[in-house]
């Protein structure tokens, strides 16, 4: 069952008319223009015992995922395609309101627009993770901790989602016919990546259109709109959070100005994910 | 509302749960609320909230409850839009009712309302809902991929089931009170 939420950050209408003032000059409350994203920072290998791992910070949000694989059996209509499961934590540290325990709807809610946004744009070549068609496939888990709550964990998550699948490595196997050695210990191929993925969020406040939100703008928000993207401009998912709304009007404005802002976040992508001896990593 | 310190002071709580019944698939669901559940009640209650005065009535809550019953795609919009009418039924204040579609591309071809086999072999699956005399969209997601102009055209095909389905929630809502009108 889903409330309405009582316990959310609050901030004062004093605070929101303050943010709004800023506004009306064309600026944001941090100095950005409308446009900006937050500084960023991709770090891969931050986690040594994962199979790949990527650290990102937007801002003061600061999220590390994980990657993870284990063998499996495919399901019965995908018998010659691994699969992959995105999940994301909420930690109680990440900020003040959140608590342990099972994921909650809005974690539920991220890991589900995470795992669209990789799927619907085939990102992960799965056929590559099969191993004996029918009986053993790789799945790949993917675990998204947010480690602090600054505002626009999405496109942190996805962007540390995908820079930690680049930095993963499958575990060396050795086939022979039906029989799958399995050396854990050694690396084998990388896991197997067709592009990247980016996610860009644009926030609706009053009459502004605010790209990469913070945490105060996201709470005062009326809505969010999240659009990932490949480079070549393909829309590969959408989802709007929050209880607002939107004309069909704004909607054309905000997926031009999403559109717009993916060209930061592909070049900073690129830069942890293309490896010295030219082209992106396969 | 129970527990109280849940309670908001300035507006009602709506508590939202979409719920499919084992029976509603091919293969028996697990009655258990699962996580893509989870999220479509999240996306109707957010949705809803955006049509209903919740102002009008602090302290309280709003329950909503919608069980899928035959699953044919589309059962989160139809969920929203049967919720949307039971709360206008219900007498609470709303500032529109909502009408919702599925647009989605088969074999490279916008098409709406999607069923089944569109859903599960198409190329992407678009759910859109608005508040129509307002052109506000309340519910906005998007399953698979579009190219920009297709995103913009998926719209307009959207916004056009929209307003007929729109009609037919309004004459069911005007029927109910005009089949008593005889009565002494």
């Amino acid at each position: 069952m889903s409330l309405t939420p009582s316990n959310y950050n609050i901030v004062p209408l004093i605070k929101r008319e303050g943010i709004l003032s800023v506004l009306e000059k064309g600026s944001r409350i941090d100095g950005r223009k409308f446009t900006d994203f937050r500084s960023l920072s991709i770090t891969q290998g931050y986690a040594k015992k994962a199979e790949g791992s990527a650290m990102v910070r937007l801002g003061d949000t600061a999220v590390l995922a994980g990657v993870k694989m284990k063998e499996d059996v495919p399901f019965p209509d995908t018998p010659d395609q691994g699969n992959f499961i995105v999940n994301v934590e909420l930690l109680p540290l990440a900020y003040e309101t959140f608590e342990p325990g099972p994921p909650d709807e809005n974690a539920v809610e991220l890991s589900r627009v995470v795992d669209r946004g990789l799927r619907d744009s085939k990102a992960i070549d799965l056929k590559r993770l099969c191993l004996v068609p029918g009986k053993k496939v790789w799945t790949i888990w993917i675990d998204i901790d947010v480690l602090d709550y600054g505002g626009n964990v999405l496109d942190a998550s996805m962007l540390a989602a995908v820079a930690a699948l680049y930095d993963a490595f499958l575990p060396k196997v050795e086939i022979n016919g039906e029989e799958v050695k399995i050396i854990k210990e050694e690396k084998g191929e990388r896991v197997p990546m067709n592009y990247p993925v980016v996610s860009v969020t644009v926030a609706k406040l009053d009459k502004f259109f605010l790209v990469d939100p913070e945490l105060e703008e996201e709470t005062i928000a009326d809505t969010r709109l999240s659009i990932s993207y490949l480079e070549d401009g393909r829309i590969v998912g959408i989802q709007k959070f929050g209880s607002g709304t939107l004309t069909t009007q704004e909607l054309d404005a905000v997926e031009s100005i999403a559109r717009a802002s993916t060209s930061r976040l592909f070049e900073e992508l690129k830069k942890v994910i293309t490896r010295p001896e030219g082209g992106v990593t396969q | 509302m129970h527990p109280r310190h849940l309670a908001l002071p300035d507006r009602a709580v709506m508590r939202v749960r979409y719920h499919m019944t084992p029976f509603s698939t091919d293969d028996r669901k697990n009655p258990s609320l699962s996580r893509r559940e989870i999220e479509i009640s999240k996306v109707i209650r957010e949705a809803l909230e955006a049509a209903v005065l919740a102002e009008t009535f602090p302290r309280t809550t709003i329950d909503v409850f919608s069980e899928v019953l035959q699953a044919d795609a589309g059962t989160r919009l139809v969920a929203l839009m049967s919720a949307s009418l039971a709360v206008a039924d219900a007498g609470i204040p709303m500032r529109d009712l909502i009408a919702g579609v599925a647009v989605g591309k088969a074999d490279g071809t916008l098409v709406l309302d999607l069923n089944e086999e569109e859903d599960m072999w198409g190329e992407a699956d678009m759910p859109i809902a608005m508040m129509p005399s307002l052109s506000q969209v309340t519910l906005l997601q998007l399953n698979g991929n579009f190219t920009p102009e297709e995103f913009r055209a998926a719209i307009q095909l959207a916004s056009k089931g929209i307003e007929e389905l729109y009609k037919l929630q309004k004459e069911t809502l005007t029927s109910k009170y005009s089949a008593y009108k005889e009565v002494n």
